[in-house]
């Protein structure tokens, strides 16, 4: 097995197994560690598909964003210092029985599809690619997303502002 | 499947047991922030996807520019669920989403 097919296993299973753990830990906040393990994985993935700036953007933006937010989120809403609080599950087996067969039936299909596989140089950079792609052919989407920024954020911190016009249902 | 030359069909296995996990997130935690990172994985898987696609197959860099905004909707969807979350908290004191049966706060 040469290096690079070594590391691609590692990544796979680091970011495999971090996602069980999200699954089946039993510890909300396990859970979450878990998931930062994930989504370090799927960069590693990244950077093995020659894809730079996605992998920096996964660190940056799932990592450094997402991912703290969902801290905050457990931190805020679960009494993290209560030892007995468990992630508790609902129907697990019936779950756990339609999604096996769900993903070998994705298997199924991924190993017996003839994909129309080619032989690419690998390319230096993709920042610059991606750069001039979104400021010419993808131009209108990146604009309505830059909207979409500015609505998500507006939103946010409407509703969670404490002393807004909602005053009845509060403590 | 074979082991050694790391082909498209790696990347599709391992998205395609992301999505499954976090499809069983989704399905089995009863935490509201459990089911969002069930979906942050779904849409990691997506991604993957994406990327796999714009390396191996005859399709330009596309992808990357996709899995771009993906990242981006996932950043901002994650935002405002957290922020109805939390607001959900205040006003139930518990955050499961089998006992959200009402929306009338």
């Amino acid at each position: 097995m040469s290096l690079s097919t070594v590391l691609f296993y590692l990544f796979a299973v680091v970011a495999v197994g971090g996602a069980a753990v999200v699954v089946f830990a039993n510890r909300l906040i396990h859970a979450v560690f878990a998931l930062l393990f994930a989504f370090f994985g799927v960069a590693g993935l990244y950077l093995f598909l020659n894809a730079d700036f996605i992998a920096a953007s996964q660190v940056l933006i799932y990592v450094g964003g997402i991912l703290v937010l969902m801290l905050f989120g457990v931190m805020l809403t679960t009494r993290i210092y209560d030892m007995r609080l468990m992630a508790e599950r609902v129907q697990f087996k019936p779950s756990v029985i339609v999604v096996g067969a769900g993903f070998a039936m994705l298997a199924a299909v991924i190993l017996k599809t003839p994909w129309p596989v080619i032989d690419k140089p690998d390319s230096i950079s993709t920042a610059k690619t991606i750069g001039s792609l979104l400021m010419t052919d993808y131009v209108l989407p990146f604009e309505v997303v830059g909207v979409l920024l500015l609505a998500a954020l507006l939103g946010a911190s409407m509703l969670s502002s404490r002393d807004g016009e909602e005053e009845e249902g509060d403590l | 499947m074979a082991l050694h030359p790391i082909g498209l069909e790696h990347f599709l296995i391992v998205a395609a047991l992301l999505f499954s996990m976090g499809i069983l997130a989704v399905a089995t935690r009863r935490n509201a922030v459990s089911v969002l990172m069930g979906v942050e994985l779904i849409l990691n898987a997506a991604n993957l996807n994406l990327v796999a696609f714009a390396r191996y197959t005859d399709s330009g860099i596309e992808g990357h520019v996709f899995a771009i905004f993906v990242i981006v909707l996932a950043a901002a969807e994650a935002a405002v669920a957290l922020a109805i979350v939390l607001n959900i908290y205040r006003n139930h004191q518990q955050v499961n989403v089998d006992q959200m049966s009402t929306l009338r706060g």
